[in-house]
C-alpha cells in the first residue's frame, strides 16, 4: 500500500465493500450476491447499490425472508463451483441460519473427506450504539470464531474492508465478514490499484512502546484515537488490529506485547469468554515472562444492550473506559511519561 | 516460672505423645537432663530440661497426646505454686491450637505455631493474607529481568499493587546496586551485587548485618534438611595408642615416598573397611525407601570461613592409604581455595568430621544428607585406667556416631560402631 506508484483515494467503509464486490462480480462469472432487498433496495445499507442493474438478477438475488433457506442455498450452490456472497441484513437473523452455518458450511469439507470445499462469504452488520434495541444490537463474533471450518474477519477500516472481502470472496472456506453498522461512513484512504489481504494477519496500526491495545473492527478506531490522545502525554501505546478473529494471528499479538509489556484488549463484545480472554490465553502462553502486569480487557456491560440512547452508551465500551484502564496499568507498574509529543494532526 | 512445653521435634510434627515421665514431681533438673520422652510420628525422642530448678509439676500423664507448644510440666522454685493458667490450658490440649508463647517460657523449644504448608491463593486482590504469610509477588516480567541481572526478587520493594514487584521496581533495585558497589575488595564467593551490606560497619551499632554468601546458604538449607532426620548418638571410647604408633611407623618407614598419612587418613580407610561389613550403614533415606549404596565414598567435613566443604573420597574401601592420603591433602587444599569440582564434594556415603585437632574432647555432628550417618571424631586424650591392679594410663579417642534413624536402628548402628572401634585398636585391620 506505501509503494510509491500507488495512489489512494479517500473513500467510505460501504464503499469499499460495494467495490470490492462490483470488483469480484466482474471478475469472475462464478460469484453471485444473494439475501434480503439487496437487488431492486439496493441493500438495507446501500453496499449493493447499482450492481443489480449492472450484473442482472441471475448474479445478483433477491431472497424472501427466509435466512435458514437462502444460507443453505448459497452452501448448495458454493458445493456445485459458485461463489456466493450472501448478505444477511444484520447480524442478529444469523441465528435463524445457525444450523447452516456451523452444522453445515463450516464441517462439509471436513466431515466428507475433503471432496468438496464450500467457497462462499456470508457479510452481515452488527454491532450496537444505533439505538436498535438489544435483539438488534448484537456483537456475536464469538459465536463464529469458536467454530473450526469458518474464517472470521471483522476489517476496522475501508482499506482493509475491501482488502479483506476480496481475500474471503477468492477464499475456498466459507467466510464470515463482519461489518459493524457505525463504519459505515467512516473514511479512509483505498489503493486504487486492487490489493488483496491476507487472512489471519492482523496488522499493527500504530506503534508505540508503553503499551499495547488490541483490538477489532469498531473498537480499532477508538484504540486509535486514544493512542493518539495520550500520545500528547508522552505515552506510548501501540495499537493492534487483530483483522481476523479466526485464523488468530496470535505471533503480531505476542510480539507486540513483548516489546511493550502491558497489554489491554478492547472489545465490543461481552466480557466473560470474549475475544479478550482469547487474546489473554494467547498471552499467557507466548509472552508471559514479558508481562510486567495482567492483561486487562475492556468489553461491553454484560447485559442485553438497552434502547435508550444514554444506558447504551453506558453499557458499549468507549474512549474513556479504555484510558481509565491504561492508566491504572500505567500506575501499577511505576510507568513516568516521556517527554510529550505534539499531537499527532487528526485525519 | 517456666513452663516445658512440647517441643517441635521434626518439620512435620503437629502433635507428639509424652510416652514416659523419667523425672517426678519434686525431682531437682538441671538444664540438660531427661525429663521424659516423647513419641513423634516418626521416633521416640527425649524430652530435656532446658531449665536449672525443681519440677513442680507433671501436667500431662503418660500417654497423653500434646499439640507443639502446649505445657507439659512446670519447674520452679520449690514453693509449690504451680501456675493455674498453664494447667488450665492442659485441660484445653486436645484443640491442636499452639498457646501463645509466653514471656517466661522456656526460649530454646520455641513453640513455633505449625503453619499451613501454603495458603490458598486469596481469589480476589483484596483478600490477601498479612506480610508475613504472603507469597512473593512479581510479575513475570520482572522476576525475568531480577533473574536475569542475578538480583535476589526477596530483596526488592515491589510498588505495584499488593506490593507486587514490577520491571520499574527491578531496574531501580539494579541502578541501586550499580551505584552503591562499594570498592572493597570482594571475597572470591560473595555471590555478588545487591547483597552488600547497606551501611559499613561502625561502632555505634549494635549489630551488623552480614549479607550471606550463596555457601552460608546452602549450608544452613543442608542443615536445616537435616534436622528431619531423627538423630540418635553412639559414643564409645577408642584407645588409640596403637593407632598413633601405626600411623608415626608408616610414617617414618614410607618417608623417602613421601608417605603422609594423618589420623584423619586412617579414620577414612578404617570407616571404609568397616562399611564393608555393614551396608546399612552405607545406606540413605530415599522418602518412600532407603538406598543401598554399592560404592563406599568418604566424606571429610573442611571448615572454611564461608560455611562447611565435605570433600568426598570415593571407593576408599579400594584405595590405599598413601592414596587417600594423598587425596585428602589435594581435597582440602582445592576446598580452601575454592576450586573443588561437583565431582569432588558430591556423591558421599558416609561423612567423618575431625575437630580433634582443636582440642574438641567429645561431640555430636550433624547429620549431612541424605547420608543415615555422621561420625563425630574427639581429641585423642591420656586418661587414667586399672589393669590387673595397678592404675595405668593410655591414649583414648571419643567418637560419636550420629545415626538418622529412619535408616538405622540402634542395633545396627551400635554393632557398626563396635567394628570400628577394634579396626581402629588393632590398626593393621585397616590395611586389609
Amino acid at each position: 500500500m506505501t509503494s510509491e506508484q500507488t495512489t489512494n483515494t479517500v473513500i467510505t467503509y460501504r464503499q469499499a465493500l460495494h467495490d470490492a464486490l462490483r470488483n469480484e462480480l466482474a471478475r469472475d462469472k462464478n460469484v453471485i450476491l444473494l439475501g434480503e432487498e439487496i437487488g431492486i433496495f439496493e441493500g438495507s445499507y446501500k453496499i449493493t447499490a447499482g450492481l443489480l442493474a449492472e450484473f442482472g438478477p441471475e448474479r445478483v438475488r433477491d431472497t424472501p425472508i427466509a435466512e435458514e433457506g437462502f444460507v443453505g442455498a448459497a452452501i448448495g450452490a458454493a458445493m456445485l463451483g459458485m461463489r456466493p456472497v450472501v448478505e444477511i441484513m444484520t447480524l442478529n437473523f444469523s441465528l435463524i441460519a445457525m444450523d447452516q452455518i456451523v452444522n453445515h458450511a463450516a464441517k462439509i469439507y471436513g466431515m466428507f473427506g475433503g471432496q468438496t470445499p464450500v467457497p462462499m462469504v456470508i457479510r452481515m452488520p452488527g454491532g450496537g450504539g444505533q439505538q436498535l434495541a438489544a435483539t438488534h444490537s448484537q456483537n456475536l463474533e464469538v459465536w463464529f470464531a469458536h467454530v473450526p471450518g469458518l474464517k472470521v474477519v471483522a476489517p476496522s477500516n475501508p482499506a482493509d474492508a475491501k482488502a479483506l472481502l476480496l481475500a474471503s470472496i477468492r477464499d475456498n472456506d466459507p467466510v464470515i465478514f463482519l461489518e459493524n453498522l457505525s463504519l459505515y461512513n467512516t473514511k479512509g484512504e483505498v489503493p486504487n490499484v486492487e490489493h488483496v489481504a491476507e487472512i489471519g494477519k492482523a496488522a499493527v496500526a500504530r506503534e508505540g512502546t508503553d503499551l499495547t491495545v488490541i483490538s477489532y473492527s469498531r473498537a480499532t478506531t477508538v484504540a486509535l484515537e486514544v493512542a493518539r490522545q495520550l500520545a500528547g502525554e508522552g505515552i506510548s501505546i501501540e495499537v493492534v488490529d487483530l483483522r481476523s478473529l479466526r485464523p488468530l494471528d496470535r505471533e503480531t499479538v505476542c510480539a507486540s506485547v513483548r516489546k511493550t509489556s502491558l497489554a489491554v484488549v478492547l472489545e465490543d463484545d461481552w466480557l466473560s469468554y470474549g475475544i479478550g480472554a482469547e487474546i489473554s490465553a494467547t498471552l499467557m502462553e507466548g509472552a508471559f515472562d514479558y508481562l510486567d502486569a495482567p492483561v486487562r480487557r475492556v468489553a461491553a456491560a454484560e447485559v442485553p444492550l438497552p434502547y435508550a440512547k444514554p444506558l447504551e452508551l453506558a453499557a458499549l465500551p468507549d474512549a474513556n473506559d479504555l484510558i481509565k484502564v491504561i492508566r491504572e496499568l500505567l500506575d501499577a507498574t511505576g510507568f513516568t511519561p516521556a517527554a510529550a509529543e505534539p499531537l499527532d494532526s487528526a485525519i | 516460672m517456666p513452663e516445658v512445653v512440647m517441643p517441635r521435634l521434626s518439620d512435620t510434627m503437629e502433635e507428639g505423645v509424652l510416652s514416659r515421665w523419667l523425672k517426678k514431681e519434686g525431682d531437682t533438673v538441671r538444664q540438660g537432663d531427661v525429663l521424659g520422652e516423647i513419641d513423634t510420628d516418626k521416633a521416640t525422642m527425649e524430652l530435656e530440661s532446658f531449665e536449672d530448678g525443681i519440677l513442680e509439676k507433671l501436667l500431662v500423664p503418660e500417654g497423653t497426646t500434646v499439640a507443639i507448644g502446649q505445657p507439659l510440666a512446670v519447674i520452679g522454685d520449690g514453693s509449690g505454686t504451680a501456675r493455674p493458667e498453664a494447667e488450665a490450658a492442659v485441660s484445653a490440649s486436645a484443640s491442636s491450637v499452639p498457646s501463645t508463647p509466653r514471656a517466661s517460657a522456656p526460649p530454646v523449644p520455641k513453640p513455633t505455631p505449625a503453619q499451613p504448608a501454603s495458603s490458598p491463593a486469596p481469589a480476589s486482590a483484596d483478600a490477601r493474607p498479612d506480610a508475613s504469610t504472603r507469597r512473593l509477588l512479581s510479575s513475570p516480567l520482572a522476576r525475568r529481568e531480577a533473574v536475569r541481572h542475578g538480583l535476589d526478587p526477596t530483596t526488592i520493594t515491589g510498588t505495584g499493587p499488593g506490593g507486587r514487584i514490577v520491571r520499574a521496581d527491578v531496574e531501580a533495585a539494579i541502578a541501586a546496586a550499580e551505584t552503591e558497589q562499594p570498592p572493597v575488595e570482594e571475597e572470591p564467593q560473595s555471590t555478588g551485587r545487591g547483597t552488600q551490606p547497606d551501611q559499613p560497619p561502625s561502632s555505634a551499632q549494635a549489630s551488623v548485618e552480614i549479607p550471606l554468601t550463596q555457601m552460608r546458604k546452602v549450608t544452613a538449607q543442608r542443615l536445616t534438611e537435616s534436622a528431619e532426620a531423627p538423630h540418635f548418638y553412639l559414643t564409645v571410647v577408642v584407645g588409640v595408642d596403637a593407632l598413633f604408633r601405626f600411623r608415626s611407623e608408616v610414617n617414618e618407614r614410607f618417608a623417602d615416598q613421601d608417605v603422609k598419612v594423618s589420623v584423619t587418613d586412617l579414620l577414612v580407610r578404617a570407616c571404609a573397611v568397616t562399611l564393608r561389613h555393614h551396608p546399612q550403614v552405607n545406606s540413605s533415606w530415599a522418602g518412600d525407601k532407603i538406598l543401598a549404596h554399592q560404592r563406599i565414598n568418604i566424606g571429610v567435613a573442611v571448615a572454611l570461613d564461608e560455611g562447611l566443604m565435605v570433600p568426598v573420597v570415593t571407593g576408599a574401601d579400594d584405595k590405599s592409604l598413601n592414596t587417600i592420603a594423598a587425596q585428602t591433602q589435594s581435597l582440602a587444599e582445592k576446598a580452601r581455595s575454592g576450586t573443588l569440582k561437583l565431582n569432588e564434594f558430591s556423591g558421599g556415603t558416609f561423612t567423618i568430621s575431625n575437630l580433634g585437632m582443636f582440642g574438641i574432647d567429645n561431640f555430636t555432628a550433624v547429620i549431612n544428607p541424605p547420608e543415615a550417618a555422621i561420625l563425630a571424631v574427639g581429641a585423642a586424650t591420656d586418661e587414667p585406667y586399672v589393669q590387673d591392679g595397678e592404675l595405668r594410663s593410655r591414649r583414648v579417642m571419643k567418637i560419636t556416631m550420629t545415626s538418622d534413624h529412619r535408616v538405622l536402628d540402634g542395633a545396627i548402628a551400635a554393632a557398626f560402631l563396635s567394628e570400628l572401634k577394634r579396626t581402629l585398636e588393632d590398626p593393621l585391620r585397616i590395611v586389609i
